[in-house]
Order: C-alpha cells, then structure tokens, then sequence
C-alpha cells in the first residue's frame, strides 16, 4: 500500500490521466449537456445543481476522510434520515413554547448537529475501542437508524409545522449575493476539508492510518484517536447536510436519503481516493459529487433515453471515470 | 415472525386471551394478516388501517382472533406466512403480496390446505388461487386522473407527468391515463421516474421547469410527488402551471383540496384503506353466512372540494 501511495504522488511527465481522469469526465458532461440543451448552463440549472449536490457533497468531504484513513461508513444515509426526523420533531415540540421564528431553527441546527456528533462517535467507539470491522458495524448502524425514522414517523411522513417551514425555507431556497447557502457551506466544507487533507497534521495522520496502521502507530500517530475522529467529523457533516435539507420539503420519512452513502462512496472514489485507503483528494470529491448530479440533470433534461436505462448510464459514466484515473502499474 | 410495536400489543393480547381462557380456544378462529412493512406512506396509511380494522373487528367478533404480521422483503412474508399456519392454525389468510411471483407458491400452499384466502391489492401469478380478491383499480387510477385533466384543460394543454417506480403498477396507471386523454388535446410533453418520492420528484420538476418554457399543468400520480412538485414550483416561481394533480389520498392533499387550493384542485384515491375492507370481508365471510368470495374491485375515486372531507382521517400517518 505504501508503494501505491508512492507511484500517486510521484510527478509523471506529460499528461497525468490521475489527477485529470475525473476533471475531464465532468468537463465532457458539461459540453454534452450544454450542446443538448440550451438551458443547461442557465443560472438557474446552474444553480439547482449544485444546491442538490450539496447534501451528498458535504457529507461525501467527510466520507474522503473516514476512506483515506482506511475506514467506512455505509450508514450515513439512514443517519442523516434519522437526524432530519429528530430535527423536525424537536423543532414541532418545541413550537407551542419558542414560537416559529429564528431562536427554534437554531436549535434545530443544534439538534442536528449534536445528533450527527453522537451518531458519528458510536460508529467510531464500536469501531476503534470494540474493534469490530467498519463494514459491519455501520451495515449495523444502518439498519438501526432506518428502522428508527419509520418507527419515528409511524411508518408514514414526519412533517414540520407549516409556519415553522416558511421560517426556515430561506436556508435552501435563498443565500447571499444570488449563491445558495447550500452552494456557500457545501464550497466552504470543501475548501476546509481540502486545507486539513493537504496542510493540517491531521490529514496526513489520517493517510499514514489507511497507508499502514502499523507504521503509522511506530511514528506515535495515535491511530485510534484519527479513526475516531474520522467518524465523528463525518457524523457532524451528516448533522451540516441535514441542516440544508430538512428546509426543501420540510419532511423526512423512510425514504429520506436512500443510497446516499453509495453516491458519497462513488463520489469519493471517482475523485481519485483510494477505497483501500491512504490516499483523499478532497478536491476530487467534489468534482466526484458534480459528476453524479450532472448525470441525472442531464438526463432529465434530454429526450431520447429511455427513464428506464438512468441507473446503467449512471454506471457506465462511474466506471469509465474510474478507468480514466487507473494505475499504470496494474496492467503490467 | 416479528411483529412491529403495534402487532406487539396485538399478539400480547392474543397471548392473554389464550391463556386466560383455554376453554374458547377450540371456538376462537384466527385470521392471519400478513403486509409490507411501513416503508413509504402509502404503506404507512394502510399499516394504520389493518390496525385500526383489526382493533375494531375483535370488539364486533369476539370469537375471532387476529394476528398481524408485516414484512419487510418478500422472503420475510414467506416466513410470516408460514408461522402463522404452524403456530396458530389460521382459518383465514389476508395477505397483501410484496410481490406476486415469490409469494404465490407459500400463497397456495395455504389455500390447498383449506384455509380461506384473501388477496389485496397486488394480485398473485396465478389465478384461481385466492377464494376473495380485493383489488385496487391502477388502470381506473389512470383513467379517472385522465378524465380529470381532460376536464379541467377543456382547451387542451400542455402537460408534464412523474412516474412511479418502474412496475406493472406504475405502467397500468400511466396506460390508463394516456387512453383517458387521447384526442382531447392534452399533450405529454415529458415524463420521468419520480419513485413516489418527494426528493425524486422535486429534482426532476427542477429540471422540467428548466426544460420547458410553458407547462400548463402537472400529473404528479402520487401525493407523496405532488409535494416534491409544488416545492419546485414555488422556489421557480412561475406561474404558467395552473394546477397539480397529485393521487393516492393523503391526508394533506385532500385537506388542501378542501380548503379550495387552486394549485391543488382534485385528488384521486387509491386508498390504503383496502385492507381493511378486506380483514372485514374475510370476517364476514368466517362468522356469517353470506357469502362473500370472488372479486372486489375497489375503484379510483375522484377527490374535488365538494366530497373531500369524506376522504379526510385526521388520525392517519398518511
């Protein structure tokens, strides 16, 4: 593993399909969309896109880190139904006594993100202290917090009181000089997380953990401690993208957030992160995340393509991005 | 089997009655109700009324027993299925099939047996197998949504539809409205999976509304897709789409359509209620002498201000 990390890094002459592979299958999609429809490149769709990408992008930042270290989390889709519900019935509860207005979104937000850090410390704890495979223990979590927002919601939808929602609707629909407070906290997740991947201690910490836990635990890198952290970063961003999706519709039930860990995982893994872990590039899971959302906008914008073939589309696009950037290496 | 919390205080309750009573136990007759779980509203809204059905029926009947099981995948209704017939000895099966295929050989296993056999909603791939059908009518939800359009865009229009999940549900619905609108004028200028999911279907109104400079109005097929639409109408803010047409019945659509929404004009039912008349048919058919076998078709209603408050329960999650 640490051999690959090597080969990564190491500057090759000419074109470096590595590092371009993913920028150059978004670029295509662009053309091909703008050249589709002339609609495409409005400010609107524009727009529209990223605000929708943002709930899968913050939450895939934090996915990039809890990979490149070595680890998984297959849960964050359910947890992020689970904290939309609590958030919204925390939110319902306290109405008849705060009244709708700022102070109750606020503890909304706390809500959220509380329940994002406590979520993210149980897959880390049952990860790092109990010692049970990431796989599992989230697969566990999954489950467990699916069951707990149709539970919540008595099988059926769990609804903000409409006053509360005209409150709160300006945190998806509305934002600062005609940018989305989606489109700013999702570049502002991405930026942060892109300075501590590269700069900070802690995300070379977390490279050298996914790279070899061994060596890395020789250097005094206190593995355990990266791992959860991890985790825990990753809870709070579920808590973040709960924040700015719970004001579109105002809703959450069951199917809130289905599959939005495989579409973070692909996303991490078309940006050229390494799912065996040691190497994030947190750049590249944003254009990661672009990639996945242009496929359906564009789709949906195009007549000719049978709704029916949306998900083998979306497939082939994944695996070509994914061929783009493979090692040289492999086929010798 | 597992049960869900509901079921829990059910089954505890017919755990009661057994042991407190061993004398009745050869009189007691026990009818299995085996559904899916509460994954998406509907399902949600027809969990609420086999419940409320089963609460109701065992004061009515008191020599009769119910047990309530709901499955999350088809294989777990098998094993449902076949608990109920091994522990309880039901003398009546109403089984709400995850899937047709998978769940027609168990199905007919019981029926051979002799135990009465009532099938709802998704019928099974063999016929002949059930002794009472109780259908919804996806075809006649198409139709009458169809007609409605129809109606209300006397001039013709151009419209843009959301589809189900891809299934034979989703296509006898859609076949049935465009057989409705044929030669009236109405155009489908576009059409996409929404899943019956509001996230799905506000996405794919974004780009509808991107795509297209003039919609007159929208066949949202499902209340659940009605909401994802109108939320992209409102942040879109235009105003060429005159009205949504949504179906299903929740109980907040048909609340907007009483209150004389102009956005949200009619609903058409395809009420989860079924199962209830159904647990109530086979009922009838265990204590009574009437009979009660062959098939119910329940029909798609059309929901307009005027009767919307007869659709309306307040108590449902859907």
């Amino acid at each position: 593993m640490t051999a690959t990390t090597g080969t990564t890094r190491r500057p090759r002459p000419g074109i470096d399909l590595h590092v371009l592979g993913p920028i150059l299958a978004l670029l295509v999609l662009v053309i091909v969309g703008a050249s589709l429809n002339s609609n495409f490149l409005s400010a609107a769709n524009i727009t529209n896109v990223l605000s929708r990408s943002a709930f899968i992008g913050i939450i895939a930042v934090g996915m990039t880190f809890v990979i490149t270290s070595g680890g998984l989390d297959l849960s964050v889709g359910s947890m992020a139904a689970f904290i939309a519900g609590l958030m919204i019935l925390v939110m319902n509860g306290l109405l008849p006594t705060m009244g709708p207005g700022w102070p109750l979104v606020f503890v909304g937000m706390l809500t959220a993100i509380v329940a994002g850090t406590a979520a993210g410390f149980v897959n880390g704890f049952l990860i790092t202290s109990m010692r049970i495979e990431a796989f599992i223990v989230t697969l566990g979590t999954m489950g467990i917090y699916r069951s707990l927002v149709t539970w919540l919601a008595d099988g059926g939808t769990l609804s903000l009181d409409f006053g509360m929602r005209a409150v709160i609707r300006p945190i998806y629909f509305e934002g600062l000089l005609g940018i989305s407070w989606p489109i700013l906290v999702f570049a502002l997740v991405a930026i942060v997380g892109e300075i501590v991947m590269r700069r900070a201690a802690f995300g070379r910490h977390a490279a050298a953990v996914g790279s070899n836990d061994q060596v890395a635990r020789y250097s005094s890198v206190n593995v355990n401690r990266v791992r959860m952290l991890t985790y825990v970063f990753l809870g709070i961003l579920v808590g973040v993208a709960t924040i700015m999706y719970v004001p579109r519709l105002g809703s959450a039930s069951s199917s809130t957030g289905v599959l939005w860990e495989l579409e973070a995982i692909a996303a991490v893994i078309i940006g050229g992160t390494m799912l065996k872990g040691g190497f994030g590039r947190v750049w590249g899971t944003v254009i990661g995340v672009l990639i996945l959302s242009l496929i359906d906008n564009i789709l949906n914008l195009t007549d000719g393509v049978s709704p029916y073939l949306n998900g083998a589309i979306q497939g082939v696009i994944i695996v070509l991005a994914v061929i783009l950037q493979r090692e040289r290496k492999a086929e010798g | 089997m597992t049960f869900d919390k509901i079921t829990g205080a059910t089954g505890a309750f017919a755990l009661t009655a057994l042991l407190a009573a061993p004398a009745l136990a050869q009189d007691t007759r026990v009818i299995g109700v085996s559904i899916p779980a509460a994954t998406h509203g509907w399902a949600g809204g027809m969990n609420f009324h086999a419940q409320e059905a089963i609460d109701r029926l065992e004061e009515v009947y008191p020599e009769l027993d119910f047990v309530l099981a709901t499955a999350s995948d088809p294989g777990k209704q098998v094993n449902d299925i076949e608990d109920m017939v091994a522990t309880r000895d039901i003398a009546a099966l109403v089984v709400l099939p995850f899937e047709s295929e998978p769940l027609t050989g168990p199905v007919k296993a019981v029926a051979d047996s002799g135990t009465w056999v009532t099938v709802v909603d998704r019928g099974l791939a063999q016929e002949g197998i059930e002794d009472l059908y109780v259908a919804g009518d996806n075809t006649g939800f198409g139709r009458v949504s169809g007609e409605y359009m129809v109606s209300a865009l006397p001039e013709g229009g151009k419209i843009v539809a959301l589809r189900g999940i891809p299934t034979t549900i989703d296509n006898e619905r859609v076949a049935g409205f465009e057989a409705a609108i044929e030669g009236s004028g109405i155009e489908i200028i576009d059409m996409e999976h929404g899943n019956w999911n509001r996230d799905d279907s506000f996405t794919v109104m974004q780009d509808f509304l991107s795509k297209h400079g003039e919609i007159d109005a929208v066949w949202a097929s499902d209340d659940d897709m009605a909401i994802g639409v109108l939320a992209a109408l409102e942040q879109s803010g235009r105003d060429d789409v005159q009205f949504v047409l949504g179906g299903a019945g929740m109980k907040e659509m048909i609340g907007r359509v009483r209150d004389g929404d102009t956005m949200i004009p009619a609903d058409v039912t395809y009420p989860p209620a079924m199962i209830a008349t159904a647990i109530e048919l086979t009922a009838i058919g265990l204590t009574s002498t009437a009979p009660v076998s062959g098939t119910f078709t329940i029909g798609s209603v059309l929901i307009t201000q005027e009767n919307a408050e007869e659709y309306y329960y307040p108590d449902s999650p859907f």
